[in-house]
């Protein structure tokens, strides 16, 4: 009985009780998700394009941030250091379609997945190998102090976060809904074979692709190595973007992005409101909770690509 | 067939599959200037691999041309990539459609055209071209490929090649899968390309009745050899592709209560 009321009364109950409390967890929830969606909007790139999922992507998350601080470490001033980076990443994804993918043309994709576990381990290694390992802080600039709006507290960092994410999210869909490459993208993610009988290059299209998530695994390095400090547990936050990616939908830019909404306050509301319920530390394992009960009764996710069958 | 110029020349060339499966043994063709070029034969005979030699998608599937040469318009092309191909205007449509499934029927069709240089303008006008083509196209172009019949998927797969503005369409076994009439109607679509858009086609098809009929020259495929050719009427009269290949032997209708059915022995089998 304690339980069953510790679980759906105490938590309502105090929910009513302090409003604005409840809406500064859900906004620092809202706003935690929102950095989950920028790591696993680059999974989502890469697996609309290829079909392929980018283990790799935490240790791109993790590379770019290293190589940034680095270099601003080496006394280059914030934009020269972004813009070498971003050229990098390019050259990274460049290195990776021919190295990697163009060999596995065809293959099944279960072999390209085990391609990019390799890919992890050589990043994460590469990366320490040349930056080090110690923890480092970068500093971008961003306020950090939080600000007062009716009476809820919020930090300024996160509502930039959030803008930053927004606005990648726009441009993406743009990119991929509106253009000739993004088009192409789309269809080679489809079918390759097709794809190439049109005419359609696969290299470029894997170079730009894997460009791009380069480029967005930079912004999610730089605002959680900004929150976090920049060090190997970067990688690790990969993980959390899986269930946001399970909730959303493998193939759907939005879904990323609602997907890591949902995530984000869940986890916070519940571990504030019902950890207590189950002894604290829920916010470890709601999220993949959560997830589990998606893959059940939705497996495609909430915005996810439907698999067409014709029969 | 000297009288035309003579488009596509496939010359003796051998294919073989992860460096061990020999699958053409020295297949040569020629296909002239605005001709429709049928390759007939069974499963597994090497048309599908000839075709994919032509495209260069072999390479795709561990596939090699190993000897011999392929020439379009004279140049060779067989070390170039498919890009390159769809670029001096010869499209492939596969077997069994792959259109893309989540992409609508228009996006399908606009992929197409990804090789173009001409502005949009230019694209616009052909994906009216292709709707008129195709007009039961324009009806669902915002509807999902993938949810569309296999008679509209053939469509979307010829009508996205025909965005590509290609002087030749390597066109895979379109009947397969479709109903009589759909193939009839695809065939139809075929011959008037052929002549109002001046599209080449070299096809491979093993509905040898209808392939024969809409084709002008006509290659027989064995065992990854060529075993006849000639003009397409003549080979729908000839006794061996009439016993072979469209299923009718010699004057009469053989009754199947007969006991003894004498086949006929193939010719070129030595």
């Amino acid at each position: 009985m304690e339980f069953l009321q510790a679980v759906f009364v105490d938590p309502f109950v105090s929910i009513y009780e302090y409003p604005l409390f409840f809406i500064e967890v859900l906004i620092g929830g809202l706003l935690t998700g929102v950095m989950y969606s920028l790591v696993a909007l680059g999974f989502v790139l890469i697996f609309k394009a290829s079909g392929v999922f980018n283990f790799a992507q935490g240790a791109m998350v993790l590379f770019a941030a290293l190589t940034l601080v680095g270099l601003m470490e080496y006394g280059l001033p914030l934009w020269a250091a972004l813009i070498i980076t971003v050229g990098i990443m390019v050259l990274l994804a460049l290195v990776i379609e021919r190295v990697v993918l163009r060999p596995l043309v065809n293959q099944e994709h279960i072999i390209l997945f085990m391609a990019t576990i390799g890919i992890t381990f050589f990043l994460d290694g590469f990366g320490q190998m040349i930056w080090g390992s110690d923890v480092k802080l970068l500093d971008v600039g961003i306020p950090q102090d939080p600000i007062e709006i009716k009476g809820v507290l919020i930090n300024k960092f996160d509502i930039w976060a959030a803008v930053i994410a927004g606005m990648l999210v726009m441009l993406l869909a743009v990119f991929f809904q509106r253009t000739r490459v993004g088009r192409a993208l789309r269809a080679v993610a489809d079918d390759h074979q097709a794809a190439m009988s049109v005419g359609i290059p696969l290299k470029t299209i894997w170079a730009i692709v894997w460009s791009v998530a380069g480029i967005v695994g930079l912004v999610a390095g730089i605002i959680w190595g900004s929150k976090l400090g920049v060090q190997f547990s970067l990688a690790l936050i990969a993980l959390k973007a899986l269930p946001v990616l399970i909730l959303g939908g493998f193939t759907s830019v939005p879904g990323a992005i609602i997907g890591g909404l949902i995530i984000g306050a869940g986890e916070k509301v519940a571990e504030v409101f019902w950890g207590s319920a189950f002894g604290g530390a829920i916010e470890d394992w709601f999220a993949y909770m959560l997830a589990l009960v998606f893959l059940v009764f939705r497996p495609q996710g909430l915005f996810g690509e439907k698999i067409i069958e014709r029969v | 067939m000297s009288a035309a110029r003579v488009l596509l020349r496939v010359n003796n060339i051998e294919v073989i599959y992860d460096h061990v499966i020999l699958v053409l043994k020295g297949v040569s063709l020629e296909v002239p200037e605005e001709g429709i070029v049928a390759l007939l034969g069974a499963n597994g005979a090497g048309k599908t691999t000839t075709l994919k030699a032509v495209s260069n998608l072999l390479r795709l599937e561990r596939g090699e041309v190993t000897k011999g040469s392929v020439e379009f318009r004279g140049e060779r092309v067989d070390r170039l990539g498919p890009t390159d191909l769809v670029r001096r205007g010869v499209v492939q449509v596969m077997e069994g459609r792959h259109c893309f499934e989540h992409l609508t029927v228009e996006e399908n069709l606009l992929t197409g055209a990804y090789t173009r240089r001409g502005g949009r303008q230019a694209i616009t006008d052909d994906l009216e071209l292709v709707y008129g083509y195709f007009p039961c196209l324009k009806d669902r172009r915002r509807s999902q490929a993938g949810y569309t019949s296999g008679g509209e998927q053939q469509m979307i797969a010829l009508g996205r090649a025909l965005m590509a503005r290609p002087r030749m369409i390597l066109l895979d076994e379109p009947s397969m899968g479709l109903a009589p009439q759909l193939v009839e109607e695809i065939f139809e679509i075929v011959a008037r390309l052929n002549r109002d858009e001046n599209v080449t086609f070299l096809l491979a098809e093993q509905n040898t009745n209808v392939a024969l009929r809409y084709a002008t020259y006509g290659y027989i495929l064995e065992n990854g050899r060529v075993v006849m050719d000639g003009d397409a009427a003549a080979l729908a009269q000839n006794e061996d592709v009439k016993e072979f290949y469209l299923g009718m032997s010699g004057e009469h209708k053989k009754s199947f209560r007969d006991i003894k059915h004498y086949r006929r022995r193939k010719r070129w089998l030595a």
